[in-house]
C-alpha cells in the first residue's frame, strides 16, 4: 500500500500545516497550488490520495474532481475535499461528483489524519 | 264666519312665513352658522312629517269609526324609534357613509348599484305614494269646503281648488327642494320649515283637544265618562288588524320615501337618533292624545251625516269658535303641505337620479364630461318630476272620486311602500341577499298589493265586479280579497299577509338560488358590516391626466365653486402640489360618493368609470344604467378589468420576487465569501495550535515559527473583521463624517508612511509636491484610508521588477483629481469592472487582504461626495480619486 | 409607602369596571325596550270583546285608553332615561356601547 499524498491547496499556511502532519505520520506529501493544471499533476504523480481544496485559483476544486472521475483509472482514487465555504449545497454537489470524503475548514488535525488513513486503506482493499 | 277670502289670505300669509323661515335657514346654513339648525330637536320635529293630514283629520275620523285602532299607526313607529339601536342606527350610518340619496338609491347601491332595482323601487314608491299625496290634496280641499259652505259670497268648486292646491304645493316644493343641488341632498331650509309646521300642527291639535276636554266636557273625568257613553265606548278591536297595522306602520315608517329623506338623508348627526328615539314617540303620543276625546265629543255633538274626518274643524265651528277653527285649519294645512313637499322632493330625487339621468346620459353621444351642463338637467328633471307627481295625485283624486275614507287610502299607501321592507332588511343584515332576489320579491309583493288592494280600492271600473267575485280569469283562488281561497279576512290584513309573506319568501329563495355579482358582494359586505369599515374599498385607478376631465365633469354636476373647493381640499389632503389631486382610488371613491349625492350611485359610478376607464364602463355601457342586458355587460367588463388588475399585480409580485431572489443570491454569495475568508485563517490557526499542543519534540525554532503563523493569521482575521464592519457601516450610511481642513500633502504623507512600513517590498513613490500644496476640507482620516489602500495595493500587486508609484494631483473643472499610477502590468481588461466589488481579487497572488479594500474605498468616496475609478490605458495599474469642488479650498 | 401609593388607582379601576358593567347591562335593557313595548301593546288583544258577550263584560274605552297611553308614556319615559344617560356616558367614555353589536 502506497503512502503518497497530493495536496492541492493555495493557502501557504494550510499547506505547511498539512504537510507537517502527514509527513510526521509517514506520508510522502507532494503539493500543488494552482487549479488550472491540477488534473495533469494528478495523472502525472499517481498519488494514493488527493486532498483537494474547493476554492483554487484558476479552476474550482469541484471541476477538478469531476474531471478526475471522468478519467478511467482515476475513478476510484480517494479524494478528500476541503472547503471553507460552509454551504450545505457544496457537500451535495461534491458527493454527486464522486468525492470520497468532504470536510469543512477549520478541521481538527486528527480528523484529517484518520480520514487519510481510512481512505487509503479502503482503496487498497478493494 | 270667516270668509273664504280671509282663509286664502291666511294661507298665503302662512306660506309666506314658511318661505321666510326656509330662506333664512338656507342663508344661515350657507354662512356656516347652522349649529342649532342641526340640533336633535329640529331633527325630531322634521320626523313629524309622518303625521300628515291623515293624522290631523283622519285620526279622529278613524277613531270615530273604529275606536282605538287608529293608535296602531303611531305605535308601529314608536317601536321602531325606541328600537333605533337595532335598525335605524345602521340605516343612518350606511346612508351617511355611502351618501345615499333616497330609498331607491340605498337598494340600488346595496345590490351592486343596480339601476333596474332603483327604477323598480322608484316606480313602486311613486305608485304607492300617489294615493297618499292625493289624500293630502283631498283633505285640504275638504277643509276649504267646510269654510266655503258657510260663506255664501263666493262659489266654490272642489275640482278646481284641488288643482290650485296642487299647483301651489308644487311651486313651494320646487322652490325649496330643487333650488340647490347639494352633494349631500340636505335641505336646511325645507327641514326648518317642516320643523315649524310640526310645531304648528301639534299646537293646533292640542288646542282643539284642550277645548274639547276642558271647554266642552268639564275636565278629564267628564271626558272619560263621555267617551264611555259614546258609540265607541267599549274596547272593540280586530286582533288581526291591530297587529297587522302596527307592523305595517312600522314598516312604512322606515320605507316611505319622505321618511327616508328626513330620517336618513337629512340627518346631520347619528347621535340625533338617540334623542329622537324618545322625543319623536312623545310627539306622536301628544298628537294622538286628544283624538279619542275629540271623536267621542264630535259623535255626541255633531249630526250623524257630518264627516267625522273633519271633526277637528267642525266641532270648534259648531261652537262658534272661529279663531280655534282657523288655527285648526292652519294645523291641517301644515300637515298636508309638509308631507307633500318632502314626498315630492324625495320622489323627484329618485325619478331624476334613477330614471331621467340614465336615459339622458345614454341618449348623449359624447361622454359625461363633454356633454352640456348636467346640473341644469338634473334640476330641470326634478322640477318636472315634482310637477308630474302632483299631477298624478290630482289624477288619483279624481279617479277615486275623493270619496273613500282618509284612513283607508293611507293604509293602501302604507301596504304598497312596505313591499320594500324585505329587500331593505335583507340587504342590511344578510350578505347573501342578491339583486335578483330583491327584484323578484319586490315584484311579487308589488303585484299582489296592486291586485288585492290598490285596484279594488280605486273602485268603479278598474276591476270589474266579476273579477272581484269570481277571481282573475274566473279562477276562484285569484279573487282579490280571497287569494288562494282564504276568505273572511279584512282586506288590509289579507293583502299584508299575502304580499309580505310571498315577497319575503320569494326574496329569500331567489337570493339563495342566485349568485351575486362581484360588485354586489362587495357592497353587501360593506352594508352588512358597516360598523367594521365605514370607509369602503371599491377600486378605482386612474392616471394624472384624468384629473382634469374629472374636474370638468364634477363642475358640471356640482357647480364650479363647489367642484373647485372639493378638488382643492382633496389636493391638500394628498399633500398638495398643484390644485388638482392625483386620481388615487381613495379620492375617486370620495368623488363618486359626492357625485352620487347629485345624480345617484349608479350614474355616478358610470360617469367616473367612463373617464377613469380601466375599472369599468365603456362609452356605450352608459346605456347599462338603464337596461338589464347592458348591466350584465358592465359587470363582465368589470370582471375583465379586475382580472387585468390581478395579472398586473401578479406581474409586480413576480418582479419583486425576482428582485428578492437576486438580492438573496447576492447575499448568499457574499456570505459564503465571508465564510471562506474567515475560515481560511481559522484553519491555519487551529491546525498550528493543535500541532503546538499535540506534537512532542518540536524544536524551539519550529515552535516560534508556528506561533508566528498563528499570530499572523489572527491579525489577518482581525483585519478582515474590521474591514467587514467598516464596510457595513459605510453601506448602511450610518457613518458620521469627521470633516476638517488640512493640506493635501499632509494627508498623502500620512498615507505613504502608514502604507509602507519598513519591512515590505520596496516601492518607489514619485510625488509632485507643488501640486499638493492646497488645503482640503473633507474627512481627512477617511480620505487617508483610501490613499493607504491604493498605495498598499500598488505595493502588493505591482509586478514590475522595480515597482514605482506616481501620485499626480491636479484640479479640473473645479474638482480635485488624485491619480495613483504604478508601473506594473495593471488590472486585466476583463477584471477592471470587478475590482471595486467585494472580495474581488485579481490574479493568483495571496496578498493577505480579503479583497474588501477597494470596495471600502469606493464607499468612502461616495460618502465624501467624490468618486474613485480605474484608469485604463496608463501603462500600469492606475486609480483616480476624484474629490468634489466643495471638498477643497482655493490653492494657497 | 409604595403600597399606599399603589392602592387607590387599583380601587379606582375596580370601581370603573363595575360602572361600565352596569352601563353595558343598561344598554342591554334599552335594546330590549321595543320587545317590551310590543308585548305590552299586544295585551289588549286578550281582553274580552264588546261584540261577543253582553256590554257589561267588555272593557270600557276609558280604561283601554288609559292602559294604551299609560304603557306608551312609560315606554317613552324609559327610552328617554336611557337616551339621556347614554348621552351622559358618551361624554365620559366616548359613545358607550358603540363598539360591538
Amino acid at each position: 500500500m502506497g503512502r503518497s499524498v497530493l495536496l492541492i491547496e493555495d493557502e501557504p499556511n494550510i499547506i505547511e500545516a498539512i504537510r507537517f502532519l502527514l509527513t510526521r505520520d509517514g506520508w510522502e506529501v507532494d503539493t500543488h497550488s494552482d487549479g488550472t493544471d491540477a488534473v495533469e499533476k494528478v495523472r502525472a504523480g499517481r498519488p494514493d490520495l488527493v486532498i483537494l481544496d474547493m476554492m483554487l485559483p484558476g479552476r474550482s476544486g469541484m471541476d477538478i474532481l469531476r474531471d478526475l472521475r471522468g478519467i478511467d483509472d482515476l475513478k476510484t482514487l480517494p479524494v478528500l475535499m476541503l472547503t471553507a465555504r460552509g454551504q450545505a449545497r457544496d457537500r451535495e454537489m461534491a458527493e454527486k461528483a464522486g468525492v470520497s470524503r468532504f470536510m469543512t475548514k477549520p478541521f481538527s488535525n486528527a480528523e484529517v489524519m484518520t480520514a487519510v488513513r481510512d481512505l487509503v486503506a479502503q482503496a487498497s482493499k478493494s | 264666519m270667516a270668509s273664504l277670502n280671509l282663509l286664502l289670505l291666511v294661507c298665503f300669509g302662512y306660506v309666506a312665513l314658511l318661505f321666510g323661515v326656509a330662506f333664512a335657514a338656507d342663508r344661515m346654513a350657507a354662512k356656516g352658522r347652522s349649529t342649532w339648525l342641526r340640533s336633535p330637536l329640529v331633527y325630531t320635529l322634521s320626523l313629524s312629517i309622518y303625521c300628515t293630514a291623515w293624522t290631523f283629520y283622519g285620526a279622529v275620523g278613524y277613531a270615530a269609526r273604529s275606536g282605538l285602532e287608529f293608535v296602531t299607526i303611531y305605535l308601529g313607529p314608536t317601536l321602531v324609534m325606541v328600537g333605533w339601536w337595532w335598525g335605524l342606527r345602521k340605516l343612518v350610518r350606511i346612508g351617511r357613509s355611502q351618501r345615499i340619496t333616497s330609498i331607491a338609491d340605498l337598494l340600488s347601491s346595496r345590490y351592486g348599484k343596480s339601476n333596474v332595482l332603483a327604477i323598480g323601487v322608484t316606480i313602486l314608491a311613486v305608485i304607492g305614494v300617489t294615493p297618499y299625496i292625493s289624500l293630502q290634496l283631498q283633505s285640504i280641499t275638504l277643509s276649504f269646503s267646510i269654510f266655503a259652505e258657510a260663506d255664501p259670497t263666493r262659489g266654490y268648486h272642489e275640482d278646481s281648488s284641488v288643482i290650485w292646491v296642487a299647483a301651489g304645493l308644487a311651486v313651494f316644493a320646487i322652490l325649496f327642494g330643487t333650488r340647490n343641488l347639494d352633494a349631500n341632498e340636505r335641505h336646511h331650509g325645507v327641514v326648518m320649515a317642516i320643523a315649524l309646521e310640526a310645531v304648528v300642527k301639534l299646537v293646533a291639535l292640542l288646542a282643539v283637544g284642550i277645548f274639547v276636554v276642558w271647554g266642552l266636557s268639564g275636565g278629564v273625568a267628564g271626558t272619560l265618562a263621555r267617551i264611555d257613553a259614546s258609540p265607541i265606548g267599549h274596547w272593540r278591536v280586530d286582533g288581526g288588524r291591530w297587529t297587522a297595522i302596527t307592523f305595517l306602520a312600522a314598516a312604512a315608517f322606515v320605507c316611505l320615501p319622505r321618511m327616508f329623506q328626513v330620517m336618513v338623508v337629512e340627518n346631520d348627526d347619528e347621535r340625533h337618533l338617540r334623542t329622537a328615539a324618545w322625543a319623536f314617540p312623545f310627539y306622536l303620543l301628544l298628537m294622538s292624545l286628544f283624538v279619542v276625546p275629540i271623536a267621542a265629543v264630535g259623535l255626541d255633538l255633531m249630526p250623524a251625516w257630518e264627516n267625522p274626518d273633519l271633526f277637528v274643524l267642525t266641532v270648534p265651528l259648531s261652537q262658534g269658535r272661529e279663531g280655534l277653527a282657523m288655527l285648526s285649519f292652519i294645523g291641517g294645512f301644515s300637515s298636508a303641505t309638509s308631507m307633500v313637499i318632502v314626498a315630492a322632493m324625495a320622489l323627484s330625487t329618485m325619478l331624476s337620479n334613477h330614471v331621467v339621468m340614465p336615459i339622458w346620459l345614454s341618449s348623449r353621444k359624447q361622454g359625461a364630461s363633454q356633454s352640456g351642463d348636467v346640473r341644469k338637467v338634473v334640476l330641470l328633471a326634478r322640477r318636472v318630476a315634482i310637477g308630474g307627481i302632483m299631477a298624478l295625485g290630482v289624477l288619483y283624486f279624481q279617479l277615486s272620486g275623493g270619496g273613500a275614507a282618509l284612513a283607508a287610502i293611507g293604509l293602501i299607501s302604507f301596504a304598497g311602500v312596505a313591499q320594500i321592507l324585505p329587500a331593505l332588511v335583507g340587504g342590511l343584515y344578510w350578505r347573501g341577499a342578491t339583486r335578483t332576489g330583491a327584484l323578484a320579491g319586490l315584484g311579487i309583493g308589488f303585484a299582489i298589493w296592486l291586485f288585492s288592494l290598490l285596484l279594488p280600492g280605486l273602485g268603479n271600473g278598474l276591476l270589474s265586479s266579476k273579477v272581484m267575485a269570481e277571481g282573475l280569469f274566473g279562477l276562484g283562488w285569484l279573487r282579490p280579497h280571497a287569494l288562494f281561497g282564504i276568505e273572511g279576512l279584512d282586506p288590509i290584513v289579507h293583502c299584508v299577509l299575502w304580499s309580505l309573506t310571498l315577497n319575503t319568501m320569494v326574496f329569500c329563495i331567489v337570493s339563495l338560488a342566485s349568485f351575486p355579482s362581484p360588485l354586489e358582494r362587495l357592497q353587501g359586505a360593506q352594508f352588512v358590516n358597516i360598523y367594521d369599515h365605514s370607509a369602503g374599498p371599491r377600486g378605482w385607478t386612474g392616471s394624472v391626466a384624468q384629473s382634469e376631465d374629472l374636474m370638468v365633469m364634477t363642475q358640471r354636476i356640482l357647480g364650479a365653486k363647489d367642484a373647485r373647493a372639493l378638488f382643492q381640499r382633496e389636493a391638500a389632503l394628498q399633500g398638495g402640489r398643484g390644485h388638482l389631486p392625483e386620481p388615487t382610488p381613495a379620492f375617486l371613491e370620495r368623488l363618486e360618493r359626492q357625485l352620487a349625492g347629485s345624480v345617484g350611485a349608479a350614474t355616478a359610478h358610470a360617469m367616473i368609470g367612463q373617464i377613469v376607464g380601466g375599472s369599468s364602463v365603456s362609452v356605450q355601457d352608459l346605456l347599462a344604467v338603464a337596461d338589464e342586458s347592458a348591466q350584465m355587460l358592465e359587470y363582465s367588463s368589470k370582471l375583465e378589468a379586475q382580472s387585468a388588475e390581478l395579472s398586473r399585480t401578479a406581474g409586480k409580485l413576480r418582479e419583486a420576487n425576482e428582485k428578492l431572489t437576486q438580492i438573496s443570491l447576492q447575499k448568499d454569495a457574499f456570505l459564503s465569501q465571508v465564510s471562506h475568508e474567515l475560515r481560511t485563517p481559522m484553519t491555519s490557526i487551529r491546525a498550528f495550535s493543535e500541532i503546538l499542543r499535540d506534537t512532542e519534540g518540536l524544536s524551539q525554532e519550529e515552535k516560534r515559527r508556528y506561533a508566528a503563523i498563528i499570530h499572523d493569521e489572527a491579525v489577518r482575521l482581525t483585519r478582515l473583521l474590521n474591514d467587514l464592519l467598516d464596510l457595513s457601516v459605510l453601506e448602511s450610511g450610518q457613518v458620521s463624517l469627521n470633516v476638517s481642513s488640512g493640506p493635501l500633502s499632509q494627508v498623502l504623507d500620512h498615507a505613504v508612511s502608514s502604507a509602507l512600513p519598513g519591512d515590505g517590498r520596496a516601492l518607489t513613490i514619485h510625488r509632485n509636491r507643488e501640486g499638493e500644496e492646497m488645503t482640503l476640507r473633507s474627512d481627512l482620516d477617511r480620505l487617508a484610508q483610501v490613499f493607504i489602500n491604493l498605495i498598499a495595493n500598488a505595493q502588493k500587486y505591482c509586478d514590475a521588477d522595480k515597482p514605482e508609484l506616481r501620485i499626480e494631483t491636479r484640479v479640473e473643472h473645479d474638482r480635485l483629481l488624485v491619480d495613483f499610477i504604478d508601473n506594473g502590468s495593471g488590472v486585466p481588461v476583463d477584471s477592471q469592472a470587478l475590482v471595486f466589488e467585494k472580495f474581488a481579487r485579481v490574479g493568483a497572488e495571496k496578498a493577505g487582504g480579503a479583497g474588501l479594500g477597494l470596495a471600502i474605498s469606493r464607499e468612502i468616496m461616495e460618502r465624501l461626495g467624490g468618486d474613485i475609478r480605474y484608469l485604463p490605458g496608463q501603462g500600469g495599474g492606475a486609480f483616480r480619486v476624484v474629490l468634489p469642488g466643495r471638498g477643497k479650498m482655493a490653492a494657497e | 409607602m409604595s403600597e399606599g401609593a399603589g392602592e387607590p388607582p387599583g380601587a379606582k379601576v375596580v370601581f370603573l369596571e363595575r360602572q361600565s358593567y352596569r352601563r353595558r347591562r343598561l344598554m342591554d335593557a334599552a335594546r330590549l325596550l321595543p320587545l317590551l313595548g310590543a308585548g305590552l301593546f299586544l295585551v289588549p288583544l286578550l281582553w274580552p270583546e264588546a261584540e261577543g258577550g253582553p256590554e257589561g263584560e267588555a272593557v270600557t274605552m276609558s280604561s283601554a285608553f288609559l292602559y294604551v297611553f299609560g304603557c306608551w308614556a312609560a315606554l317613552i319615559a324609559a327610552a328617554a332615561v336611557f337616551g339621556l344617560s347614554a348621552r351622559h356616558w358618551g361624554r365620559s367614555e366616548g359613545m358607550g356601547g358603540q363598539g360591538r353589536d
